[in-house]
């Protein structure tokens, strides 16, 4: 094992900061919502896409929940998601249901109530009629429990084994109600809320993937009308529904957005015991998988209270909690009191989770 | 190396023992550690039970704690 | 297990390692990664006095097994068309020049199992090759065992036989002149399989104090003051504080099927070097299923550790991830340099997640 002299060329790539390389080929960690997909859309995506117009509010390079387009006297927001999930049908949810809550919350969380949406469907020959039906029960269902129509769609039909079953793409509008809550705009002293329990989602998949019998379920939700009430009250200085990686690369992203230190205590992030226990057995982090019906939020110091309360109240909100507070340091950077007291940063997970053995 | 976490035995099948991990569920084998029953907790390790946990012993260990605490 | 994490009994453990730590720095030392993820969970190492430092020895399977290894089982996933099924944290971790799981995304089938069951089944259901790549230290060993054991009639099921041993690299560290130890934690898990006699070995040979610690915050506290005890009375021995599942022989089927099925030899380490029998490989009569020997896969040269990489000094509890020049720079868990930062109990990865 000797080591010899560095060579130059290496020198050179290895000083350059490894998590700006973006491997050669896609790989499965860029879907999963930790820093590799960050890398992918920050880096790539967004630099290649990057288009400015003098109706944009907030472009593609703020990387918001939803863009913003703003035609004076009405802002709009447009958001678009891409689903895809194996099962189709799950405790809790569905593909069709969480597509298109996925939209209506992309526009919720920047304080916008959805009006439209449309949706792209990609069909593999062979699907049976009835998932496809099903599917559709299930987008309907959603949509009409949040008021909000399916204008317009396309649908594609794709050769057997081209495509995996049925992928999903959903865009929708909205319209800003007073303030746009940005990713940017928490400030010290704000506290920090999330509307409930972390990781449902994600561990519930985990647990139906690896054999596990549990009461976990999808914590699928559309929150539009439960951000309505708490717009309504105001005070909410920056919010993102937390999917895809879940809480941690989520409220990183707030952190280091605002440039603010968010300081949470880790015994008050509410987690069902189940996905705190399938997590302790499979050695994967419920704080690290994604949630599907959650929001994160700073808040006003004096409005915290109420806003909590009303989430409390609200059929989607009722295990919500303030779990800590805005600081000035360090900036950027979650930091987590842990519950005998210790600290330590809590850094965005890399990308796919997979159970430890050790 | 070593991620095992306890859980209860609930029923067995065989070569195979349904266990409780505190409201979560699974099949385990249990033919390393065969002679568990219902009742039993057991330590989990990559989809096997390894060895049997004695809650007995558990809260002995808790006394064993207060002496060392108070012996010095 | 309430009691084990509890606030109180945590103070009160530290107030005693407190009073009873000497003057001089003591380096205590686990080999353990679920050890390392409690410390860097609960943020043990801020509670603890400055003068004792708890050190991270090669208690990572992932992170020591080696680069030739992982080409290998690269190499056999790429060229043949068997199903290569592993336990989780090895999908990402580098070999020379590449990844299970960028060669998964070039088409190879990889997979992840949660158990060795898994993987037989999968080679019952199939008429095609599985190779599953068998890493991990003596807790793993045994399920690999019964499962071989009982594969007999499963022609197309094969392992990549990767286990290493504990105590011998234990051994190893405390005879090396340039690693300062004054204790060990001994690993909980693999103490259950082996028991703890193989301490008592030990500290009689090195006079060094052996405590055999749970994974709770307040287990590694205890095991630590149970050390720090031992150094005061100078009476260095094996101690079990992980009464709850630990016993003193251990598991005796478990380690029987464990010598059934394998034999012991020397083993490389990755960034250490070989370690006198640490290893296990299947004995002849299971040649069968060792999937080294089934499949004719010709690797290059397979180099374990980057120019300039501290893995090696790392493992060995030489150096902390902090000391490397790449670490947070060039070498982060997206683009690993080494396989200490990317196993999940790896120690650079858990400074990087939890510092």
């Amino acid at each position: 094992m000797m080591e010899v002299g560095i060579p130059r060329r290496t020198k050179k790539e290895l000083r350059r900061k490894g998590s700006q390389r973006i491997p050669k080929t896609i790989q499965l960690s860029q879907g999963a919502g930790g820093s590799m997909m960050e890398a992918l859309i920050e880096k790539l995506i967004a630099k290649r896409l990057d288009i400015k117009s003098s109706f944009i509010g907030s472009g593609i390079d703020k990387l918001e929940d939803a863009g913003i387009i703003d035609l004076g006297d009405v802002k709009l927001a447009f958001t678009t998601d891409g689903c895809t999930v194996d099962p189709m049908f799950y405790p809790g949810g569905s593909l069709g249901s969480l597509s298109v809550g996925a939209t209506i919350n992309d526009l919720a969380v920047m304080g916008a109530k959805p009006i439209a949406i449309s949706f792209g469907l990609i069909l593999e020959e062979g699907l049976p009629l009835y998932i496809l039906e099903k599917t559709l029960d299930r987008m309907s269902g959603v949509c009409k429990e949040s008021g909000v129509p399916i204008i317009t769609g396309d649908t594609k039909v794709m050769e057997k084994g081209k495509i995996d079953k049925l992928v999903i793409n959903t865009a929708g509008i909205g319209i800003i109600q007073g303030d746009i809550i940005s990713d940017y705009g928490a400030r010290p002293g704000d506290k920090i809320l999330v509307s409930g329990t972390m990781g449902d989602h994600g561990m519930s998949l985990v647990a139906l993937r690896f054999g596990f019998e549990t009461n976990l379920q999808s914590d699928e939700a559309p929150l539009w009308h439960m951000m309505e009430q708490l717009l309504n009250i105001g005070g909410i200085t920056s919010a993102k529904d937390a999917t895809r990686g879940g809480f941690s690369p989520n409220i990183n992203e707030l952190a280091r957005k605002s440039n603010v230190c968010f300081y949470v205590y880790e015994d008050k992030i509410p987690i069902k015991p189940e996905a705190k226990r399938l997590g302790e057995v499979l050695g994967i982090d419920p704080l690290s998988t994604a949630c599907e019906g959650k929001i994160i939020m700073t808040v006003e110091p004096d409005k915290a209270g109420e806003i909590l309360e009303t989430m409390r109240h609200h059929k989607y909100g009722k295990e919500a909690a303030i779990i800590g507070g805005v600081r000035r340091n360090p900036k950027g950077q979650v930091v987590l009191e842990t519950e005998v007291g210790g600290k330590k940063v809590l850094r965005t997970p890399v990308g796919e989770l997979h159970p430890r053995i050790c | 190396m070593c991620l095992a976490i306890p859980a209860e035995v609930k029923k067995i099948k065989g070569e195979y023992a349904l266990v409780d991990f505190g409201g979560l569920k699974r099949d385990v084998k249990i033919v390393l550690t065969p002679e568990v029953k219902v009742g039993d907790y057991v330590l989990v390790h990559a989809g096997f039970s390894i060895q049997e946990m004695d809650i007995e012993e558990a809260k002995e260990s808790l006394e064993l704690w207060e002496q060392i605490l108070s012996a010095t | 297990m309430l009691e084990f994490r509890d606030k109180t009994t945590t103070k009160a453990l530290i107030k005693e390692i407190r009073k009873i730590s000497p003057q001089n720095n003591i380096k205590v030392m686990h080999v353990c990664g679920t050890h390392e993820m409690t410390i860097a969970r609960w943020g043990l190492r801020e509670l603890l006095p400055k003068n004792i430092e708890l050190i991270s020895g090669p208690g990572c399977p992932v992170c020591v097994t080696s680069a030739s290894e992982i080409d290998f089982a690269i190499k056999l996933a790429r060229e043949k068309d068997v199903i290569l099924t592993t336990f989780g944290d090895m999908l990402s971790v580098p070999g020379t020049d590449s990844s299970l799981s960028e060669a998964k995304s070039q088409g190879a089938d990889a997979r992840i199992v949660y158990g060795i069951d898994e993987a037989t089944k999968i080679a019952a259901e199939t008429e095609r090759q599985v190779v599953h790549f068998s890493v991990g230290f003596e807790t793993t060993a045994p399920s690999i065992a019964s499962e071989i054991l009982e594969s007999k009639m499963l022609k197309n099921f094969s392992i990549i036989c990767s286990h290493r041993l504990i105590p011998p690299a234990m051994d190893y560290l405390l005879s090396s002149e340039d690693i300062e130890i004054d204790g060990f934690i001994c690993p909980g898990h693999v103490s259950t399989i082996i028991g703890y006699e193989p301490y008592g070995v030990l500290a009689e040979k090195f006079a060094k104090p052996m405590v055999v610690g749970g994974f709770e915050p307040n287990d590694i506290l205890l095991s630590i003051l149970m050390i720090l005890k031992q150094i005061k009375a100078e009476s260095p021995r094996a101690q079990n504080e992980y009464t709850r599942a630990a016993k003193k022989e251990g598991n005796v089927l478990a380690k029987k099927m464990m010598n059934d099925v394998f034999e012991i030899c020397d083993k490389g380490w990755r960034g250490i070097g070989i370690i006198p029998n640490s290893g296990l490989r299947l004995k002849d009569e299971f040649t069968e299923h060792d999937g080294e020997k089934k499949f004719k896969v010709e690797i290059g040269k397979s180099r374990d550790l980057r120019p300039g990489c501290k893995c090696g000094e790392i493992m060995k509890g030489k150096a902390i991830p902090q000391d490397c020049p790449y670490f947070r720079k060039a070498c982060t868990p997206e683009n690993p340099i080494g396989a200490c930062i990317v196993s999940s109990e790896g120690p650079c990865y858990i400074a990087y997640s939890y510092s």
